[in-house]
């Protein structure tokens, strides 16, 4: 089977995001307020034959953690696409 | 004369200058290309500043899965000295051959200019032939360059006197002003500053020299 993954790369708790910080920075002066704890992170998806959703998942979680994140400051979370 | 491979990643572009400087002293040096499986023999290794595999993912995320990484980490588990300069100190983070990351600097500015470092420890084969406290005027260039670690990480770099050189003003948002680290056993080093381009005081700053000179083992023991 062929299944569509998505993986989101996120930093972890405490670590900073100048990122984060920047975009929560900007949003008033676009009239956006009471907008706080911005995190950027990023997403990935892809499709991976697999024989059954756990095993995909759970290569998709291995490879995310392998080569998709950096453990030391990136937590990295792999979930089914279910729009597919 | 000590022999220095400089290993060349896809979208290195600071080997010409680390091989330049370490000839002025005295060094032999030898372009690696990253699929290359062997170092040779050699006396130590430089992973020069770029962009490698044009720092796609996270820099330094894709290189370190290049053939040579192996070598490399071979060559340094048996006490080899290895030298990573900013992309290369990248690299070497994501090997986990030093402990840490390198992330976006604080402010998200790309900088470029002239910083102040200050020797932390002489217990690492870049910084043995400096002394401690020691003032250095060397170039940084970089986007990525704020060192970052957990606490548990931060107080063993403490306890194992890892921590080999920090800004005087830091400038992009490094724990503790971290510039350079080393491994417990202080013959893996990375820092973000260019040594390599401090060369000359007609170029701004002859200040590198002394690192890069403990580097090749000149200087060494003189103190």
């Amino acid at each position: 089977m062929n299944y569509s993954v998505i993986v989101e790369v996120t930093l972890r708790s405490g670590i900073a995001d100048p990122e984060g910080a920047t975009i929560e920075r900007a949003l008033p002066a676009l009239g956006f307020s009471g907008v706080s704890a911005v995190r950027a992170g990023k997403l990935f998806r892809f499709d991976i034959d697999a024989d059954d959703a756990d095993s995909a998942l759970s290569s998709a979680q291995s490879l995310a953690e392998r080569l998709l994140s950096n453990p030391v400051i990136e937590d990295a979370a792999a979930r089914l696409d279910e729009r597919k | 004369m000590p022999r220095i491979a400089v290993v060349v990643f896809p979208g290195s572009n600071c080997e010409y200058d680390a091989a330049g400087a370490l000839e002025q002293l005295g060094a032999s040096t030898e372009f690696i290309f990253h699929s290359a499986t062997s170092l040779g023999e050699v006396d130590g290794v430089v992973l020069p500043g770029g962009f490698a595999h044009g720092d796609y993912l996270r820099p330094g995320a894709l290189a370190r899965f290049s053939p040579v990484m192996d070598a490399v980490s071979t060559f340094a588990a048996a006490g080899g000295p290895v030298l990573g300069i900013c992309n290369g100190f990248q690299v070497l983070t994501e090997a986990g051959l030093l402990p840490g990351a390198l992330q976006k600097n604080r402010g998200l500015t790309f900088l470029c200019q002239p910083t102040t470092l200050i020797v932390s420890s002489t217990h690492s084969v870049l910084t043995r032939a400096a002394h401690v406290d020691q003032e250095l005027v060397v170039p940084i260039n970089h986007f990525s360059g704020a060192y970052t670690c957990d606490d548990d990480t931060y107080a063993s770099l403490v306890a194992h006197d890892q921590i080999v050189l920090r800004y005087r003003e830091n400038p992009n948002g490094s724990r503790d002003d971290i510039a350079g680290v080393s491994n417990e056993a202080g013959n893996v080093v990375g820092l973000m500053p260019h040594p390599e381009r401090a060369m000359s005081t007609l170029l701004g700053s002859a200040d590198g020299r002394v690192l890069l000179e403990g580097f090749v083992g000149l200087g060494v023991g003189a103190r």
